[in-house]
């Protein structure tokens, strides 16, 4: 790699050796997973959202492979925030050695839920937390994600920081008419960072079997059939507020890493890709951007922040 | 044009029954495909799980009934439709000129599987199946029929020589020649077949099985404990002696 250029990224005041970070609900069930993606050259890992009490998930089909990406409808299965805690605790001590910080994923059915699991989670010490009010896969148990609007996204915002010192990222959805408003919300609520985007709502329907896919009907559309709508949300978000912005959506190489940061976001997260290429799509992708930026003459991760803003 | 999402329409052109609780289906569907790799089969309705090919031209299943997925196919008749989406894993890798096959339970499908692709070598494979009781052995005739020396223990005694799979594999590593070894069962007996090689200093193939989600290594529910994905990493396992 050109010594010359550095991917080092700074988000938050937290250090990630390079801005590619392994998104929530992608191989972060266990502290085992976590580190292999460490060590596969994640710049920092996001574990599997947890909720307050265990879930078991929705039956099966869960997650499709089509041709221009994934859908699924996991159901948030998780062993419980307590359960969770341990696993975070566990992946910190592996992951302390590599350098690769740690962000945990917090999601509830109501504000209060989510600053209690917020606190369990955060006695884990992780780098940061993030708020998964963006999930489209429960609306039957759990209605409206927060994050379809903008006073309710900035209410659990607040519950949050109000009880926990750690940086908040706020998770946004792209199933929303206004990405920009719900992003000014929670920046005036207290979040210390965005996320965006969570999948796109979708379906799928086999027509031999003349019904849905997915046990749970509708689903979340990830892959590079999403990179648009995410360039674009990350676009009007960072047009909309000054906090960083973490871009995912159908990131699979180190173009798609470097479009996504001339939309405006600080790292980069990425999900589905590790359905091509496993664990290793990290180094990949890490590689290609340095690849880039040697031939564009970039010589930090920084420079291209917002670069398509003009 | 059957495969018009994710998965193949098909339809199961022949059931045959092994035993009490363990039945054959054989599907209008080919697959390229190693041994030792597996398909999500999916009834609508009812559920979506992975299965071992038994063969892949025509997609060939053993299932043993355990519980209510098994049941509803098992309820399937000749002609009426089921789903599937795969290959999914990395199957056995060819090693040694004379393998020992270690079976339990349904473990012998994709063993079947594998002592067709290893007589199609110079390879010489010996299978031994285990299993609880007599009622419990199947496969005696169809690994016959590929004309393998078969050996059989039961934990009674009541067919074959009696006691535990790995203990009777290790009674035959010691009366003749075995290269290597090749296991498919339950995991207390994957673990015997474990010890078992590096004992011998044997290099050895486990096939794991995990609950699974998406089969293809992006959702992490079937994780070991050291992060080693049963779905994409496996579901076969090296172990270098
Ligand atoms: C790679 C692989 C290959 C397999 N090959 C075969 C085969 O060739 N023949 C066969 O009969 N069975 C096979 N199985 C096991 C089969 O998937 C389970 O028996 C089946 O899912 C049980 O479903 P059920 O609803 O009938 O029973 P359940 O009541 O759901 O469960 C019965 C048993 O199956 C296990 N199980 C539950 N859910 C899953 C899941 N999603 N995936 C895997 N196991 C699960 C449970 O731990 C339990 O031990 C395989 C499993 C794997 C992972
Ligand atoms: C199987 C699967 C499970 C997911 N689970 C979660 C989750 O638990 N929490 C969350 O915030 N996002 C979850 N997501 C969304 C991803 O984190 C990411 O926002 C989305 O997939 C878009 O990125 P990609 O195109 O790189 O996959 C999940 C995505 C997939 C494919």
């Amino acid at each position: 790699m050109n010594p010359e250029i550095t991917l080092e990224t700074n988000l938050c005041g937290v250090r990630l050796p390079n801005p590619t970070l392994l998104a929530s609900g992608i191989l972060g069930t266990s502290a085992a997973l976590l580190e292999r993606v460490a060590r596969a050259g994640a710049g920092a890992v996001t574990a599997k959202s947890a909720s307050l009490e265990p879930r078991a998930g929705h039956p099966n089909p869960t997650v499709i492979s089509w041709e221009a990406g994934l859908l699924n409808a996991v159901g948030l299965a998780n062993p419980g925030a307590t359960a969770q805690a341990g696993i975070l605790r566990d992946a910190r001590s592996k992951l302390a050695t590599l350098g690769v910080p740690l962000i945990a994923s917090v999601f509830g059915g109501t504000s209060e839920e989510f600053a209690g699991v917020a606190q369990v989670l955060a006695e884990a010490e992780p780098d940061f937390l993030e708020l998964n009010i963006s999930c489209p896969n429960v609306g039957d148990e759990f209605g409206r994600p927060f994050a379809a609007d903008p006073q309710a996204a900035a209410e659990v915002t607040r519950a949050v920081k109000a009880v926990v010192d750690v940086p908040v990222i706020v998770k946004l959805s792209p199933n929303v008419a206004d990405i920009a408003g719900v992003a000014r919300a929670v920046e005036e609520a207290g979040a210390d960072a965005i996320a965006a985007i969570n999948t796109v709502r979708g379906m799928a329907i086999d027509v031999r079997a003349a019904r849905p896919v997915l046990a749970n009907r509708f689903g979340g559309l990830s892959g590079p059939a999403i990179k648009p709508v995410a360039v674009r949300c990350v676009f009007e978000c960072f047009a909309a507020v000054s906090i960083p912005i973490i871009g995912i959506g159908g990131v699979s190489n180190g173009l798609d890493a470097a479009e996504m940061m001339m939309a405006g976001a600080t790292a980069v997260g990425i999900g589905s890709a590790v359905y091509q290429n496993g664990p290793e799509v990290f180094a990949r992708i890490t590689h290609e951007l340095a690849t880039f930026m040697t031939e564009e003459s970039y010589r930090s991760v920084k420079e291209m922040r917002g670069a398509a803003h003009k | 044009m059957n495969s018009q999402t994710s998965h193949f329409a098909c339809r199961i052109e022949r059931v045959e029954r092994e035993n009490y609780r363990v039945a054959t289906f054989t599907l209008d569907l080919a697959l390229d495909a190693a041994p030792g790799q597996f398909v999500m089969l999916w009834l609508p309705g009812v559920e979506e799980r992975p299965l071992s090919l038994m063969a892949c031209d025509p997609v060939t299943l053993t299932v043993a009934r355990v519980g209510p997925f098994t049941t509803a196919l098992h309820e399937r008749r000749t002609g009426e439709r089921v789903w599937v989406r795969g290959p999914y894993g990395n199957g056995f890798r060819q090693t040694g000129e004379h393998p020992l096959l270690v079976a339990g339970g349904y473990g012998v499908a994709p063993l079947l599987f594998l002592t067709r692709r290893l007589q199609a070598t110079s390879a010489h494979p010996t299978v031994l199946i285990g299993a609880r009781t007599a009622r419990d052995v199947i496969f005696v005739e169809r690994f016959g029929a590929l004309d393998v020396p078969v050996l059989v223990a039961t934990d009674d005694g009541s067919q074959g020589t009696q006691g535990l799979a790995p203990d009777v594999a290790a009674r035959a590593i010691e009366s003749q020649p075995v290269s290597s070894l090749y296991a498919c069962g339950p995991e207390p007996m994957l673990d015997g077949v474990a010890a078992l090689a590096r004992r011998h200093r044997l290099p050895a193939q486990l096939s794991y099985e995990r609950k699974m989600r998406c089969a293809f290594g992006v959702c992490g529910t079937c994780a070991r404990d050291d992060g080693w994905l049963v779905c994409r990493d496996g579901p076969v396992r090296f172990e270098e002696p």
